[in-house]
């Protein structure tokens, strides 16, 4: 199950555009056309839900597994007194696991943002930056290495080391609430 | 009865998901076992007689080497950083430094960094010393990238060792050296391991820098992989033997290692 995380990000841009998303021998389109629909131009018609849909699939293993350590992390006796005093599943789990895992959700979340922000791979392979799939990291690279305009790129890089600095001066502050609750000595 | 139909359900569910999630990976093994035209074939087949053809032509088109300069670049950056975030990370755990709370955001605040900010300036340093294409500097590149995660790492493992055994090998006069090689580095060689590992799959899979800062003599797999996109003709096949090869290694090593997978993912967060 965690496999497609561990997947080379190159490697999984190349199979899911070839052997998933392709008109012809895509294994989507082959399932659309079993169920009698139109097949579909995944990455050049869908640019943005296909890079949605690949990084998904590489990012769910990560966070399952994050969230899988918290619940292993629950208590027992926490759960049961619960059912003692009478809370179905659903209310257990929304009063006494769902605020248990939050610590666990905001690491999910903070480090997930930070690397999917940074995501090039999917997008270079995939799409090329087509359809609205451009991201900073794309941007820049186009511009400096296929536009061959070093000054214009590297004021995105300024614009890029600016804007980190403020989402990362946010995310350290929930990142040292987390960290320190979690067993500083 | 109710409840057991229900737990059925559940499971069919999860089993479903799992099955979804793992077809892109089953497929790309079983596409690189076809011949060239039963892996294009517009209708999918389960059955067939594998071939090794795929393979054979993926290390025909040289991928021995790609893989070689894979392996120096992640090794070389895995022990680069290792090394460096154990002094590291013992003054930010063991030994105080003032003000470690700075010390660890400055560390991560590097790694927030996207690579492509620094990546310009680094290609024409490099370019003007004429380091470019040199495997041994796209693993220090890396070692550097790795740092800040290893260091967050490890210091979280050093605060697991217990002060006593520290203090008691003080007192039988081990000197700072001594310290840390005889007494914390055995009992922390979990924690080396979940770092090293998190190091060699990040450098491993690493795309971007290596496209940018190599080109030929020290490029490593990823960038020859994406190489097959302006590929004409069928080469699924191929493709899916080569992307098997590059993939595997780092499959094989994050299920043997799941669990400490997790704690370096989270940067040691999560015990």
């Amino acid at each position: 199950m965690i496999t497609p995380f561990l997947v080379m990000p190159a490697a999984a841009a190349l199979i899911w555009k070839f052997s998933m998303f392709d008109t012809n021998i895509g294994m989507v389109n082959w399932l659309f056309r079993t169920l009698g629909l139109d097949s579909v131009s995944w990455s050049t018609d869908h640019p943005l839900a296909s890079v949605v849909i690949v990084l998904t699939w590489q990012f769910t293993p990560f966070m399952m597994l994050i969230l899988l350590a918290g619940l292993q992390g629950q208590s027992k006796e926490s759960l049961e007194a619960a059912q003692v005093d009478g809370a179905g599943p659903w209310r257990t789990f929304t009063w006494i696991t769902l605020p248990h895992l939050r610590m666990y959700i905001e690491i999910g979340v903070l480090l997930g943002s930070v690397i999917i922000l940074q995501v090039f791979d999917p997008i270079a392979i995939l799409t090329k930056g087509t359809g609205g799939t451009k991201t900073l990291a794309y941007l820049l690279y186009e511009r400096a290495f296929i536009g061959l305009d070093v000054g214009q790129a590297a004021a995105y890089g300024v614009v890029t080391v600016v804007l980190t600095i403020i989402v990362a001066t946010v995310a350290l502050k929930t990142l040292f609430k987390v960290f320190m609750a979690g067993g500083s000595r | 009865m109710n409840n057991k139909l229900r737990g059925t359900l559940i499971s069919i569910l999860t089993w479903v998901l799992v099955l979804l999630f793992f077809f892109p990976v089953f497929w790309m093994f079983i596409n690189g076992f076809k011949p060239e035209s039963l892996a294009s074939s517009v209708n999918p087949k389960i059955f067939f007689t594998p071939v090794t053809d795929g393979y054979r032509l993926a290390m025909d088109r040289g991928m021995a080497g790609y893989l070689q300069n894979s392996l120096t670049a992640a090794v070389t950056a895995t022990v680069i950083s290792v090394v460096l975030a154990i002094p590291a990370a013992y003054a930010l755990s063991i030994r105080r430094v003032k003000n470690v709370e700075g010390s660890l955001s400055f560390f991560i605040s590097t790694r927030f960094m996207p690579l492509a900010a620094v990546v310009l300036p680094l290609f024409m340093i490099l370019k003007t010393i004429g380091l470019l294409d040199n495997i041994y500097m796209l693993a220090i590149v890396y070692g550097a990238v790795n740092l800040p995660v290893t260091v967050w790492m490890m210091r979280s493992f050093l605060l697991e060792v217990p002060f006593e055994i520290i203090e008691a090998s003080r007192v039988d006069g081990a000197g700072l050296f001594r310290e840390i090689v005889r007494i914390v580095l055995p009992l922390v060689m979990p924690g080396i391991a979940a770092a090293a590992l998190i190091s060699f799959i990040f450098a491993w899979n690493e795309y971007f820098l290596s496209l940018l800062l190599t080109s030929s003599a020290a490029r490593t797999t990823p960038p020859f992989l994406a190489s097959f996109v302006d590929g004409r003709g069928q080469f699924l096949a191929v493709l899916s033997a080569a992307a098997t090869i590059a993939a595997l290694p780092v499959i094989i090593a994050g299920w043997v290692a799941q669990k400490q997978l997790v704690r370096g993912l989270s940067m040691g967060a999560i015990k």
